[in-house]
């Protein structure tokens, strides 16, 4: 299904878990392409996982992503279009065997391989690793881990391309993932397709820019675009990226013919600056490459062709994200109108402080935000030519502690300032909010060695 | 909205020069600073500085700030550390992954003398 033997298409299905359940659908059946790649996994979601399979050891994995697949499952064994995703989560092998079991139901059985890879959660891991005296310090803060052991909810290292490249070498069809990085999803097809070596680094680069560029979706064809959005055509039917690629590791971003949005090279530089750190020094597990050797340039409509990328050796580390009980959190908001909507919410700011001041209450944080247009007013708060005052303000006040008590107090504080603080005041039909449990981030470097993906084939 | 020709001098709002993309790596943000026009990169690079950025946020930030240069993409990327109120997850923020500091940059006003 290539668009020329001289290119392979990758396309982007997925940008985060809860992107639009449309996108894959529409990139298989919209024209050519060969590999559909999605992207699940944020930082903290590993450990939402981690809790779903504590409770049932069948869960643990993007679940939508099973009926996503099922509604395009006949597609991609028509076309020949391959999947790599990191849907699995801290359950892969779940994952894979939901996915086939719909297959099955779907007359696909002994037409579809699916290829799982492992070997990146740490958790069951972690006192022998710690014991052995990889202390796995917060990179950020230094801390080593055995300060918040007790604490810790999952720990996943960030599996590269190359176990995902083993995968499809074993003919797998889907490759669904745990803890595989974002590019790496887009990187591997690339190295399968044109046998990349794993010491090609300015190619491997290519490819992890590539990865990067179309790892969170239709932020690269005029989503969450700021350059001239208002001028932006048919965001309804935003046609999401797909990364044509060479064997010399230029690639071009196009999209399918007849589909909204954009894809220019100012979108894609605001893309690539996306999340960046050094620019030198974009580290993976693959390779290092260098974002201040890419070249852009409009070589047609919708069409940005990508050159120059230059890359290092990958370093012998790997990244670890660790995710550790936190503490408690509670958001609560109310809405002011005019007049005087935001010296209101001032006062019922204050007024609130001074409550839970007097209750004694310890909170680490308490934060404060006035947010606000015409909830209350309408189409007369935007008529009003007077604009020297806020139509109206959302008092937004949020607190965070360690411990549950003062979250729950302060929660119960809210809605009394509705009848004894100052005028005007509504938006609390949503009832008292909830304290939320926070689990925290920690970020972690572990060598090379320690890690062993495992790559398995399920046949349905 | 006045979008800056060729000839820059004067009062500017960086918003008239530039477009942006943030987000976040832990308690970290990130700003990607691009110039609309590629002449107009020589004077972000030249009046946006790690410092001047650091004066525009402060307050609002509890940490120091970095820049780098990405002159083939005419664009400077910022991090500003300790931004997000402890980051992600811990964050009581509404922009907890500093999607919006994009914009909050783009409200600075420089003073382009030739």
């Amino acid at each position: 299904m290539t668009a020329s033997s001289a290119s392979v298409r990758v396309a982007a299905g997925q940008g985060f878990w809860g992107d639009w359940l449309e996108a894959p659908y529409r990139q298989v059946k919209g024209g050519p392409v060969d590999y559909l790649m999605m992207d699940y996994l944020a930082e903290v979601t590993m450990s939402i996982l981690q809790k779903q399979k504590a409770r049932d050891p069948d869960l643990g994995y993007a679940k939508d992503f099973v009926p996503l697949m099922d509604r395009i499952l006949p597609i991609l064994v028509e076309r020949r279009i391959k999947v790599t995703a990191n849907a699995g989560g801290v359950n892969p092998r779940a994952c894979a065997a939901a996915v086939a079991g719909a297959a099955r139901e779907r007359g696909l059985a002994g037409k579809l391989k699916i290829g799982v890879v492992t070997g990146d959660d740490l958790l069951d891991r972690l006192d022998g690793l710690l014991a052995r005296g990889h202390e796995l310090r917060n990179l950020d803060t230094g801390r080593p881990l055995r300060d918040v052991r007790d604490r810790v909810l999952s720990a996943n290292a960030y599996l590269g391309a190359w176990p995902v490249v083993e995968a499809l070498r074993r003919g797998a069809d889907v490759v669904i993932t745990g803890r595989v990085t974002d590019t790496g999803l887009t990187l591997a097809p690339l190295i399968h397709a044109w046998r990349w070596r794993a010491d090609a680094w300015d190619l491997l680069a290519a490819g992890t820019v590539a990865g990067h560029i179309i790892e969170c979706g239709a932020q690269a064809s005029g989503g969450n675009c700021l350059v001239d959005w208002e001028r932006i055509p048919d965001l309804a039917n935003v046609g999401y990226p797909i990364v044509e690629a060479r064997p010399d590791g230029t690639f071009d971003l196009v999209k399918h013919p007849g589909t909204g949005g954009r894809i220019d090279v100012a979108g894609v530089t605001e893309q690539l600056v996306y999340e960046m750190g050094d620019p030198e020094e974009y580290i993976t597990p693959d390779c290092v490459a260098d974002f201040t050797t890419i070249a852009l340039k409009q070589v047609g409509k919708d069409r940005v062709r990508v050159s120059g990328v230059r890359g290092k050796p990958a370093t012998d580390k790997l990244k670890v994200s660790v995710a550790y009980f936190y503490g408690y959190k509670a958001v609560g908001t109310l809405v002011y109108a005019w007049p005087d909507a935001l010296e209101k919410a001032r006062a019922a700011d204050r007024i609130l402080r001074q409550r839970l001041k007097d209750l004694g209450l310890a909170f680490e944080a308490i934060h404060t935000e006035f947010v606000g247009v015409d909830a209350t007013h309408g189409r007369l708060a935007l008529e009003d030519a007077d604009g020297t005052q806020a139509p109206e303000v959302q008092l937004r006040i949020g607190v965070r502690a360690r411990e549950e008590a003062p979250v729950e107090r302060f929660t119960r504080e809210i809605a009394p300032l509705i009848l004894n603080g100052p005028p005007s005041v509504t938006g609390f039909a949503g009832g008292r909010p909830k304290p939320e449990e926070i689990v925290a981030y920690w970020p972690a470097l572990i060598d090379k060695r320690m890690v062993e993906p495992c790559v398995e084939l399920v046949e349905v | 909205m006045r979008r800056a020709g060729r000839g820059v001098k004067g009062r500017v709002r960086l918003l008239e020069l530039a477009h942006a993309r943030s987000g976040d790596k832990g308690d970290t943000a990130n700003i990607g600073l691009i110039a609309r026009r590629p002449e107009h990169y020589a004077i972000l690079a030249k009046y946006v500085t790690a410092a001047r950025v650091a004066r525009h946020f402060k307050g609002m930030i509890t940490g120091r700030v970095e820049r780098f240069e990405l002159p083939n993409l005419g664009a400077l990327n910022f991090l500003l550390h300790g931004a997000l109120d402890g980051g992600g997850t811990i964050s009581l923020k509404t922009d907890t992954q500093g999607k919006v500091f994009s914009t909050a940059l783009l409200r600075m006003e420089i003073e382009v003398r030739r």
